[in-house]
């Protein structure tokens, strides 16, 4: 495809999400209490997306990924939630399927 | 069009799905098995799913003129308690000789703990000494680089496995080459609010070419979407790609794949 051909298939769906997002930090600035460490990886994450390369999305996945390398010791109750929490990060619950 | 569905999580999905599915050109589902959305308290629980998979559900798709295989497997989510574990692996051969069986998987890490770890290799164990085809599940989220980089050492590290008889699932732009690098197989999972978009799947094929690739939809419990892989194959005209290589994509590499096992067979 040409860019223009990706420009006319995607702009405006790629333009709403963009919107989306935006609202979202708003809503989220909007609401009382701090943030954690879910909106703090998005933000960096963010950071990505201004910087040139074509592997966007890639590093955007990293910069929300686990980088350790060891297992942790037990599973216990609690799943993915987005974003990494650090070594010592608590989780946030949340129902996960396939 | 034609396609095959590689990973659906059938025994979750209404009798609608399947007609759905058969009418939109479906040739044979697949279904891993997985967690239920708890975890079962026995032995005998994993006995009834295996026999659900292996005997009912195949009753349920031929209603509808569809075959259905399976896969078999203790899934990630379920490993924490070992002696279970064992029990249900050990458990697992009684049920390899089914005519629907093709392997044993959807097996994995969930939060990559370690025992979860020793339940996949117990389970490639297994694998390697019946010979089966194996299915990777890959965490979700944040969990899936690393237990990407864990799952694919632990294949590695098993000499008896060959990587083209495994398919590393729900890869997405961060972990597709971990897996193809390595010689395996990647799927791509279709999902809305997770795992991969259509677009981006098809921007995965388009940089990474179509070798050892496929998609599937996962659908199950959760949000999800029975038809997204032939909905992805309306995405991947509108981008221009012909019907071969959509054909190639959705039929030709999932049933290349799949036919490595003998008892997968397509109705002619």
């Amino acid at each position: 495809m040409t860019r223009r051909q990706v420009l006319d298939l995607y702009f405006v769906e790629a333009r709403s999400k963009l919107v989306d997002v935006a609202a979202f930090l708003d809503r989220a600035q909007r609401a009382d209490g701090a943030d954690d460490f879910r909106l703090k990886s998005f933000r960096a994450a963010l950071g990505q997306l201004r910087s040139g390369g074509p592997d966007r999305a890639r590093r955007v996945l990293l910069r929300l990924s686990d980088p350790t390398a060891k297992p942790i010791e037990a599973a216990g109750n609690q799943n993915a939630c987005g974003a990494w929490a650090g070594s010592k990060g608590t989780r946030i619950k949340k129902k996960e399927g396939g | 069009m034609r396609f095959i569905e590689p990973h659906a999580h059938m025994v979750s999905r209404t009798t609608d799905d399947y007609l759905s599915l058969a009418a939109a050109g479906c040739e044979a589902v697949c279904e891993p098995a997985f967690w239920a959305g708890f975890d079962r308290g026995s032995v005998e629980g994993f006995h009834d799913y295996f026999c659900q998979l292996t005997v009912h559900e195949p009753r349920r798709a031929a209603k509808f003129g569809l075959p259905h295989f399976t896969w078999l497997c203790l899934n990630p989510k379920e490993a924490e308690d070992l002696q279970l574990a064992a029990e249900v692996i050990e458990m697992i051969p009684e049920f390899l000789e089914c005519p629907n069986v093709l392997g044993i998987g959807e097996i994995g890490l969930n939060r990559n703990s370690r025992n979860e770890l020793k339940a996949l290799e117990m389970q490639v164990d297994l694998a390697a000494r019946y010979r089966q085809l194996i299915l990777v599940h890959t965490p979700h989220l944040e969990d899936k680089l690393k237990g990407t980089r864990l799952i694919i050492d632990a294949l590695k590290s098993d000499r008896r496995i060959a990587p083209e008889r495994v398919i590393i699932d729900h890869v997405e732009e961060h972990t597709i080459a971990l897996a193809l690098d390595a010689g395996f197989w990647a799927g791509m999972t279709l999902y809305p609010e997770s795992k991969c978009t259509a677009a981006r799947a098809i921007d995965m094929i388009e940089t990474y070419g179509a070798e050892r690739l496929w998609m599937n939809s996962a659908c199950d419990w959760g949000v999800s979407v029975p038809l997204a892989v032939p909905r992805a194959a309306l995405e991947m005209r509108r981008r221009g790609h012909s019907a071969a290589e959509v054909d190639r994509m959705l039929h030709g590499n999932p049933a290349k794949f799949l036919g490595q096992s003998p008892k997968f067979k397509l109705q002619q």
